[in-house]
């Protein structure tokens, strides 16, 4: 963790600064994604690594308090407040508004405008491609741009999901006698890939590892179209041909087994990397992220206008090498406890409690 | 190109064989020729390209990519084609149509130094990400996908009614692109016509001898001899139409491996086809399996290691003699013709394996127990068990029923104690299918166990359950996807490990190597303090080999 005075004498030093707890704004006396309880956290969306259970207070959208809910209990937080796309809210001596992040459901982006009327805007996670279950990203002009750099390497560029999603069809019709199994972090991940699999035209139902069904059931009661859903419950052989869905985790673990001899999927971004793909032990790698690509990172830095990037979790060093060659004021934050939980967690997992690891996972 | 692309992205990570060929046959039959021709070349190897080096591809990439960006990239991806596939900036000014695999073959090959560079990036800029990977390994010549040259034929037969020994048959007189061979594969044509002098012809081999066969079966029915532990080839030489001799010899599967063994290939001056044992022969001793396998798998062989180990071949049968094919007569007729033509050859490296006499199955056990009171030569150490092959019997391609039987030398046996499991692949991704074992040794704080070995077959559905029940329950440390198990003198699993022989690896001189180590038994019923001792093990190695090992 980087001193909270090294971020003084720059423009968003004087919004933001580091503590132990993550990114503090002292002229609004809060938080951003606090790895540690504190008083009052801003939270950008409901992923394990960004929302915690124990703050004080807590200021997200209505999807994430939602999400948090389901996740942690009603008890989450001492207090919570909604926070409306777009809404301008007076905090201590800045203005804050959420912004859609196009990362899952309920993601947002925090801008921050002090009475000088200098923004900064802290992304959390995003991306740029289009996702059918959740609102798209919202550019935002602004002086200090405080990016996620999860996938900051050029050999990260995600492919159309609708191209991956045909790979997976192209195998059930290639394997129809066998299970497909696809490895998807339950928040997220898993209903995209059923919305795309229903994009392109796949009607028949979908079964689901119980780790799955909660957030399932919370994007359909928020009117996102997943069609026929079933919990796989002790059904086994009896799926050969079906596709399903479960934590990445479960992949290999005894679990699995019931299937037989099923075509093992993983839907992430990692997995454009071969050895990465194996290593989570993909047979048939999906490359779908819900984060931006290193294109995606790129245009968006460039589009906000911002003269100072601040880059968070992931391949920092690319990400802040090519600002500074584009002439951009740029540092690596190094924050710690963003964005390694899904890649961390055991694969082999070890019963109920790597259900419950696996399925909050980050996205990864 | 792209087509070919998606079925190596698909082949490299699917770990099952069915679903390899089903992958494999699923592009030849919907590719048309010469793409589907050259894609199986370059599955079994039969492609190569002079210019394109990883030199060169790293000054290629090196144009178009930040030099720092492109170092971070590589030390995260680890593979240089995939990486330079990865980053590869997409191409300016709009889509290029992609190449298609014929053009790069074609182009490629005919190029010079100065044009590959130029061509491969033009290729790239048209390519997308797996496609781009695709090429750097078609260019680079190491698919790694793993599919043997064999599957790939497998895979071609699976077309339609072929066995691959029917593709095996005609496959060394053909070349890339194979023209004819998809249509015969698929029924829709005739054999592809080659003039191959010297083609391969598909091995005949034999069934393990079962308890009850020794019931049922009269020895007199049966030629015994030696088996030999050298690996089995065909050596076979012919003039062609153009008058000029040829010369192969090949392995059991039908792989050409003449390349590694010129020592011997070129002194095969004779119009006929030998079935035999390829063995290293020092002053008329065949040597252990260990000295041959330092010569194999190579692509070419220096003349030291020639002078060294010397190939030679022991000769079981002749397949071929003048032009007729003596496979449908029997092998009473065609042992005859053997003795009668090496006795004319009088080759320094080719001999005849001798036949053992065969009154009974009493003596033929005896026999079996201990070669070296029953063999008149000095190398009854390279023995490794009996063949026996029916007097009447005709030379099929395959294992056909009844015929042939081999009756090897029972295993050596070990108690090992488990000490690492690690997952296993595919099928087995669930489960701690592959085992490291140890056995004791004394070390400076005592008895300590130090690993001899890993194995990870033999062991039944059931058993599998267990051992994988027991590394679970017993785990004493991580390191990803191995898991150290408990392994103390009162309290571990012990195995009883059979396997066919053990030597010293040639490129490192600690550690031993096991010959087809496998799981015997589960011995739940012995604590590992009594497994075994290093000493029982080097008591088994050559004897020049056992002064390095101490």
């Amino acid at each position: 963790m980087r001193e909270a005075s090294s971020s003084a004498g720059t423009a968003g030093g004087d919004v933001l600064t580091l503590t132990a707890e993550g990114l503090y704004c002292p002229a609004g006396g809060f938080h951003i994604d606090p790895v540690r309880p504190v008083e009052r956290a801003l939270v950008t969306h409901g992923h394990a690594d960004h929302a915690r259970p124990g703050n004080g207070a807590v200021l997200a959208s209505r999807e994430t308090l939602d999400i948090m809910a389901i996740r942690y209990g009603e008890d989450f937080a001492g207090r919570r407040q909604q926070a409306r796309p777009g809404e301008v809210l007076r905090i201590g001596e800045v203005r804050v508004s959420f912004h859609p992040a196009g990362h899952v459901l309920g993601s947002m982006q925090v801008r921050i405008e002090t009475a000088q009327g200098m923004r900064t805007v802290v992304s959390g996670d995003y991306k740029r491609q289009a996702d059918p279950t959740c609102a798209p990203f919202e550019l935002l002009a602004c002086e200090v741009f405080v990016t996620e750099a999860t996938f900051g390497l050029p050999v990260f560029r995600h492919p159309p999901a609708a191209e991956e999603i045909g790979k997976l069809l192209k195998s059930l019709s290639l394997f129809p006698e066998r299970t497909h199994l696809v490895g998807a972090y339950s928040l997220g991940k898993a209903q995209r890939v059923i919305a795309e699999l229903r994009a392109a035209g796949y009607g028949r139902t979908i079964y689901l590892h119980g780790a799955l069904e909660r957030l399932c059931a919370y994007y359909q009661a928020q009117g996102i179209d997943l069609g026929s859903l079933e919990p796989v419950g002790r059904q086994a052989k009896e799926l050969a041909g079906e596709i399903v869905l479960c934590p990445p985790g479960q992949l290999a673990d005894r679990w699995a087994r019931r299937f037989g001899d099923p075509v093992t999927a993983v839907a992430s971004g990692w997995v454009r990397v071969r050895a990465r793909a194996r290593q989570r032990g993909a047979e048939l790698p999906l490359v779908i992220s819900d984060h931006a690509d290193w294109d995606g990172l790129r245009e968006t830095v460039a589009q906000t206008g911002a003269g100072e990037i601040w880059v968070t979790h992931g391949a920092e060093d690319a990400l802040v090498h090519w600002c500074r060659q584009q002439g951009l004021a740029a540092r690596p934050l190094n924050l710690l406890g963003y964005g390694d939980e899904g890649d961390a967690a055991e694969p082999a997992g070890k019963g109920k409690a790597a259900e419950t690891a696996a399925g909050i996972g980050s996205e990864t | 190109m792209q087509r070919f692309a998606a079925l190596l992205d698909r082949l490299s990570f699917e770990p099952r064989r069915s679903a390899k060929l089903a992958l494999m046959a699923d592009y030849f039959r919907s590719e048309s020729d010469p793409a589907r021709g050259l894609a199986l070349a370059a599955l079994t190897g039969g492609l190569s390209f002079r210019h394109a080096k990883p030199a060169m591809l790293r000054a290629l990439v090196a144009e178009r990519v930040d030099p720092h960006l492109f170092e971070l990239s590589y030390d995260f991806v680890g593979d240089l084609s995939e990486t330079i596939a990865l980053i590869w900036p997409a191409a300016e000014g709009g889509e290029i149509a992609p190449p298609e695999l014929p053009e790069v073959v074609q182009r490629l090959q005919q190029a010079g130094r100065g044009e590959a560079p130029g061509m491969i990036a033009g290729w790239l800029d048209a390519l997308d990400e797996t496609g781009r990977w695709a090429l750097l390994k078609l260019v680079t010549g190491g698919l790694r996908v793993g599919v043997s040259a064999r599957l790939a034929k497998t895979a071609v037969a699976a077309l339609g009614p072929l066995q691959a020994d029917d593709i095996e048959q005609v496959w060394h007189g053909m070349s890339p692109p194979y023209d004819g061979l998809f249509a015969w594969a698929l029924g829709e044509g005739e054999p592809p016509q080659t003039d191959d002098p010297v083609p391969f012809r598909p091995a005949m081999l034999a069934h393990p001898l079962e308890p009850r066969d020794i019931e049922a079966l009269d020895t007199a029915d049966f030629a015994a001899e030696w088996k030999w532990d050298g690996i089995r080839v065909q050596a076979a030489a012919s003039k062609g139409q153009d008058g000029r001799l040829r010369r192969r010899l090949y392995s059991r599967t039908g792989d050409d491996i003449s390349a590694a063994f010129p020592d011997l290939v070129e002194t095969l001056d004779f119009d006929a086809a030998l079935d035999g044992e390829l063995l290293v022969v020092i002053d008329g001793i065949a040597q252990s399996f260990n000295a041959l396998q330092q010569r194999l798998n190579r692509k070419t062989v220096s003349a030291k290691l020639m002078r060294e180990l010397p190939a030679a071949i022991r000769a079981y049968d002749l397949l071929a003699l003048g032009g007729e094919d003596l496979r449908e007569r029997p092998f009473r007729e065609r042992r005859a013709l053997l003795e009668r033509f090496l006795g004319q050859l009088d080759h320094p490296r080719i001999d005849l394996s001798p036949l053992v006499p065969s009154p009974d199955w009493e003596a033929l056990a005896k026999a079996r127990e201990a070669p070296a009171d029953h063999h008149e030569g000095e190398d009854a150490a390279a023995i490794e068990g009996l063949m026996l092959k029916r007097w009447d019997a005709a030379y099929v391609p395959g294992r056909p029923k009844g015929q042939w039987y081999k009756w090897k030398r029972d295993p050596f046996r070990v108690d090992a104690v488990l000490m690492y499991a690690q997952r296993g692949h595919g099928k087995r991704s669930s489960y701690y299918s592959d085992y490291t074992f140890g056995v004791w040794r004394e070390g400076e704080e005592g008895a300590e166990l130090v690993p001899v070995g890993k194995a990870y077959f033999g062991f039944t559905d059931e058993e599998l359950l267990e051992i994988d029940r027991f590394v679970r329950q017993n785990t004493i440390n991580r390191f990803g996807p191995v898991r150290e198990v408990r392994h103390e003198p009162q309290a571990g699993l012990v195995i009883e490990v059979a396997f066919e022989g053990l030597n010293r690896p040639p490129r490192h001189k600690s550690g031993l190597a096991m010959r087809f180590p496998r799981v015997a038994r589960l011995r739940w019923d012995k604590p590992p303090a009594e497994a075994d001792r290093i000493e029982t093990l080097l008591a088994l190695l050559p004897q020049d080999e056992v002064s390095a090992a101490t």
